[in-house]
């Protein structure tokens, strides 16, 4: 089971400052549930609400792809003036995607997911272990989180480079970032995901910081959690952005 | 009442940069805000008395200035409404008062995400001087929405070079910025509330800041997506905007700043000015009302607090801000009716605005509805608020012209359509703005603000604001086209110069005025009365603790309510107004 | 205070509805066949909201002087609202403004869904920083081929729209700084911008249209009136925007037949 029941309510030292999180550890928050538990953070709150952030802070990155999304489609099928001969033409000019190379990085992108997933449910498990282990005298096998992070890291950067690549095997084409309007939209939006990977390259980076720097488990889990999710959001928007490419050429 | 535990969001600051700077204190953060806004505010309001000067005494020798020119008029043009809009109309009113008071307001020690509330403000901050530094190197000159290919071609214009470029640099960080705020907005009332404190029992004002946080959240992610594409035409060749085969000769004169015109076409191809448009307004409509939803919250409180009596449809009023909130992502295009934009989809989008005028109109007639029956008591606060009723009415009512697409062919780009805004947002929502900072300067500050001063400064700032922007609505008929730096070539604009010279008269007198609040806010700090707890008698969370709030809010308890927001005069009621959280008894009962 | 501000607000309410009414600054003289009915439209629209504004401006004043604090004899009615209220006025703003709007969509139908009929004249406005230039396709009614690289402002006419001599339909082509129409026939006018968003603005005509570069616009409208009428540009195009200035001629079909002959031969 990977989840912290939110009813445990457990003894933890206060920690200094709010955290990466900084969600105040406060009862209440609308259904005022009355919980008493004297001065500890409740973690399983800070969870919730750190997730509530991601879904809401998604939705701009959201509505910055629908944005090039509907420039694309419109541009698309928008005819251009022709000044000489004041006719409307259509010049868009599909672009020759290196798509057995997009596809290798769809691929390592996707398997970084996985990583990425098995990352969260062993700090998740390790943060609902975590109160048994202060249980003086109870030692379980250390697991260390930091493998599969890094892998994930790793996979990430793997990405990234493939996508270098593939704007390489572009350029080779014929399609630079102002060659065409088609190639323009091509080189933005995989452009665009790529430095909001690269974003969540630096939060992974981060996480696994938080390990070296000996913070309690429970803070890093939500830090893992977060990241996570915002990775797994990251390959979707990977698949829409490569299928609406090659599909609405 | 409050429960016995002892809470902290986080250990109160030690060390002036902790405590002042860089602050996690939603508090401070929020009055950083304020502050920001109010630079911007004299700045923005310092260029706007140049543009109006200019206007009338083109040829003028102004000291400091010298001679202004046609393209530093429109600089002034460009960023007096930038600043205006983002730094001040976005700013003081969400981020500022809504940063300060909303986890107040709904039972919380803090915002979500301290931290990142911090990051927020030092951003807008980043922003601004980046703005500023625009100044440095010859500022645009294609106006606060900046139409490409005008705003996309570094030889259509002076400022266009570099200035152009830190302009649009400036809007992408204001935009990062204000995403954060949003997020941390909306995961505040989501999350945070106290026990008992239902959406539903939230404040008008908590309402308000809400949805103008979803606003902002949809809304700036578009305008980042267009400032990108626009940063991408300028500087590395593509052609969203641009269209091909134009030529730039137009240009009389060389400025300072060093653009060359061109008589060779510009390489550019297949680009849609009209895509630029789409992208800005899709932003730009949403964004109108974040700038009045806050002040529309603001007076629905203030209208309620001094007539003594429940706000007129609280329900009602939720619904109306909603319904704007959403609406106004549908009616984008009513900028657009003479941009060469399918006449259909005009139709459609008049379609649409003149729907968005009914929840607006709705909560017109619930303020009336709210002073009604009252008992007015005619503080600082209530006269703002009264004369944002008055504003929001005189501003609203001029767009069901515009709205129509066959009446905006004589009023689209006139001096109607700045009449228009200027009333709404640059007036209303400013009399939001002044109506909040009397009311919540005693709870911020310790101290009262000098009613006397307030009721000159009020008198002034309304006569005088409609002095200037009334006025504009019949030159607009009359053909007064703007973004004009002068009327002296075009006939039947020298006509309107008389008229328009009352404006700069007015406008000089108005702005002066600002110097009373000035002196009144910053005096008033120092040796005002002081302030206790609760000198409105007001019933809202804030009212309920210390003055200033202590740094948790709350003192270490957390707030339990039992009422709405507005129960003034309950029958029965051992006073006038019954606090949210007073323990509910047989004659007020939890509502 | 309650008193005081009764007063300012009716004042203010006042002299705004009396510059209004009087027209004092109003549209001027309309001298299209689409101005009746704009003008129409616009008077409806504005002695509906004229009403509404004396209303709500007036009910403001009202009540806050007559709900003042009165001490001890003001009673307060506590009240949440009211349900069936709320609902009726919904109902009749929606009903009135969007029965405003739906009202004047016929003449918005007529101006712009519509293409121009037949036999209209025909004749392109080209906006550039900062002045207009209008052509006229001649007796072959086609309009000659246009090259971005022979553009050449300073020389005017011909060369401020870059007209290729070389093709044979360009010619008869017309360029003038003037327009001229003549008057009681439809305009089949084409918009292009050289260089920025422009937009023709004939306030006489009741006439505005952006002129986008990349794209061409084609509008229509009737001029009703012999006379002269002031054009501006009505979208800000760079620092010459307020001295984008031209002259629009309404002439009887006569002196306009005259007029194109005369430009006819002055280009042999």
């Amino acid at each position: 089971m990977a989840t912290l029941s939110p009813t445990l309510s457990v003894k933890y030292p206060q920690t200094r400052g709010g955290g990466g999180a900084g969600a105040p550890p406060i009862s209440g928050g609308g259904d005022g549930d009355g919980r008493t538990g004297g001065n500890s953070p409740d973690h399983g709150q800070r969870l919730r609400r750190a997730r509530l952030g991601l879904a809401v802070g998604i939705t701009p990155v959201i509505m910055l792809f629908v944005s090039f999304t509907s420039a694309y489609i419109v541009r698309q099928g928008l005819p251009t003036l022709d000044v000489r001969t004041n006719t409307y033409v259509h010049d868009w000019m599909p672009v020759n995607l290196p798509w057995v190379l997009l596809l290798v990085n769809t691929v390592i992108l996707l398997v970084s997911s996985l990583t990425m997933e098995l990352a969260r449910r062993q700090i998740t498990r390790q943060a609902a272990l975590a109160p048994v282990q202060s249980i003086p005298g109870v030692s379980l096998g250390e697991e260390r989180s930091l493998p599969w992070l890094g892998v994930t890291v790793v996979l990430g950067l793997g990405f990234l480079v493939g996508q270098w690549m593939a704007w390489g095997a572009l350029e080779s084409r014929g399609f630079y970032l102002a060659t065409s309007a088609s190639s323009s939209f091509v080189y933005l939006l995989t452009g665009m995901h790529a430095i909001h990977l690269a974003g969540g390259i630096l939060a992974l980076s981060y996480a696994a910081i938080t390990s070296l720097l000996r913070k309690p488990v429970e803070a890093r889990r939500i830090v893992v959690d977060i990241t996570a999710w915002y990775w797994h959001f990251m390959a979707l928007l990977w698949i829409y952005i490569f299928a609406l490419l090659e599909i609405a050429r | 009442m409050a429960s016995t535990e002892i809470v902290h969001a986080h250990a109160a600051p030690q060390g002036f940069i902790r405590k002042y700077i860089f602050s996690l204190d939603h508090k401070v953060i929020g009055l950083q805000y304020y502050f920001l806004a109010l630079i911007a505010v004299f700045v923005g309001m310092a260029l706007s008395l140049l543009m109006r000067i200019h206007m009338v005494w083109p040829t003028a020798n102004l000291p400091i200035f010298g001679h202004i020119q046609p393209e530093t008029y429109l600089m002034f043009l460009t960023m007096h409404g930038t600043i205006m809009v983002f730094f001040v109309l976005t700013t003081a009113p969400q981020s500022g008062f809504g940063n300060y008071f909303l986890p107040i307001q709904i039972g919380a020690p803090d915002m979500a995400f301290p931290t990142l509330n911090m990051l927020s403000f030092w951003t807008t901050f980043v922003a601004f001087v980046v703005l500023l530094a625009a100044f440095f190197v010859g500022a645009p000159i294609h106006g606060w929405t900046g139409y490409a290919p005008l705003s996309a071609v570094p030889s259509a214009g002076p400022g266009e070079g570099l200035g152009a470029d830190l302009w649009i640099t400036s809007i992408a960080i204001f935009c990062a910025a204000s995403l954060m705020g949003a997020l941390n907005f909306i995961t505040t009332v989501l999350d945070l509330r106290a026990k008992g404190m239902s959406m539903m029992r939230m404040p008008l004002t908590c309402w308000a800041w809400f949805i103008t946080a979803i606003l902002g959240l949809l809304a700036f992610g578009v305008l980042l997506a267009a400032g990108i594409l626009l940063l991408m035409d300028r500087n590395l060749g593509t052609s969203f905007f641009v269209p091909g085969g134009l030529v730039f000769t137009g240009q009389t004169a060389v400025p300072p700043g060093g653009f060359s015109p061109s008589t060779t076409p510009i390489k550019h191809s297949g680009g849609s000015p009209l895509l630029w448009q789409h992208l800005f307004w899709f932003f730009g409509h949403p964004e109108v009302y974040i700038a009045i939803l806050p002040g529309m919250g603001v007076a629905s409180q203030l209208l309620s607090t001094f007539s003594r009596k429940p706000i007129f449809g609280y329900k009602a009023m939720v619904y109306a801000m909603l319904a704007i909130g959403l609406l106004g992502f549908v009616v984008w295009g009513h900028h657009m009716f003479m941009s060469g934009m399918s006449p259909y989809s005009a139709f459609a989008f008049s379609i649409m605005t003149m729907a968005i005028g009914v929840p607006s109109a709705i909560k017109t007639f619930n303020w009336l509805g709210t002073i009604q029956h009252g008992r007015v008591r005619f503080t600082a606060p209530m006269l703002f608020a009264i004369g944002f009723v008055s504003l929001f009415v005189s501003g609203g009512l001029s767009g069901p012209f515009l709205a129509q697409p066959v009446l905006d062919i004589p009023l689209h780009d006139t001096a109607f359509v700045v009449g228009h805004f200027h009333l709404i947002m640059g007036v209303a929502a400013i009399f939001g703005i002044f109506a909040g900072t009397y009311y919540w300067f005693p709870k911020m500050f310790g101290r009262m603000m000098n009613e006397k001063l307030a009721r000159v400064h009020f008198f002034f700032t309304l006569v005088g604001t409609y002095a200037i922007f009334m006025p504009m609505h019949y030159l607009g008929m009359a053909g007064q086209t703007r973004r004009y730096s002068q009327f002296t070539e075009v006939g039947f604009l020298t006509r309107l110069i008389p008229l328009n010279k009352f404006l700069t008269y007015a406008a000089i007198v108005t702005i002066s005025a600002q110097l009373i609040f000035l002196f009144n806010f910053f005096w008033s700090m120092a040796k005002g009365k002081k302030a206790a707890d609760n000198p409105w008698e007001a019933t809202t969370l804030e009212w309920t603790t210390a003055t200033p709030p202590p740094h948790d809010n709350f003192g270490g308890r957390t707030p339990v309510v039992n009422h709405g927001p507005y129960e003034y005069s309950v029958p029965g009621a051992s006073r006038d107004y019954v606090m949210q959280t007073d323990p509910a008894t047989a004659a007020t009962p939890a509502h | 205070m309650g008193l005081a501000l009764l007063l300012v607000i009716w004042l203010i309410t006042f002299f705004s509805t009396y510059f209004f009414v009087a027209k004092t600054w109003w549209l001027p003289a309309g001298a299209s066949a689409a101005a009746p009915w704009i003008d129409h439209q616009f008077a409806l629209t504005y002695i509906l909201m004229g009403i509404v504004f004396v209303a709500a401006q007036g009910a403001l004043g009202l009540f806050v002087w007559q709900y003042r604090d009165r001490g001890t004899a003001t009673k307060v009615q506590y009240s949440h609202g009211n349900t069936k209220l709320e609902a009726l006025w919904t109902v009749l703003t929606a009903v009135l403004f969007v029965g405003l709007n739906l009202m004047g969509s016929h003449v918005w139908a007529s101006e712009r869904f519509e293409p121009p009929k037949a036999g209209a004249v025909q004749a392109e406005a080209t906006g550039l920083q900062f002045a207009w230039y209008f052509r006229y396709p001649g007796p072959d009614g086609k309009y000659g081929r246009t090259k971005p690289e022979l553009v050449d402002a300073s020389a005017g006419g011909e060369a401020a729209v870059g007209l290729d001599t070389s093709d044979s339909a360009a010619k008869d082509d017309i360029v003038s700084g003037v327009m001229y129409l003549p008057v009681n026939r439809e305009l089949d006018l084409t918009l292009r911008s050289q260089d920025v968003i422009h937009s023709l603005f004939i306030p006489n005509m009741r006439f505005k249209q952006d002129a986008v570069p990349g794209l061409l616009i084609h509008m229509h409208f009737t001029p009703t009136q012999i006379g002269d009428y002031e054009i501006a540009c009505a979208e800000l195009c760079g620092l010459g925007h307020y001295k984008m200035h031209g002259m629009l001629k309404v002439v009887s079909q006569e002196d306009f037949d005259k007029w194109i002959a005369s430009k006819e031969t002055e280009k042999q």
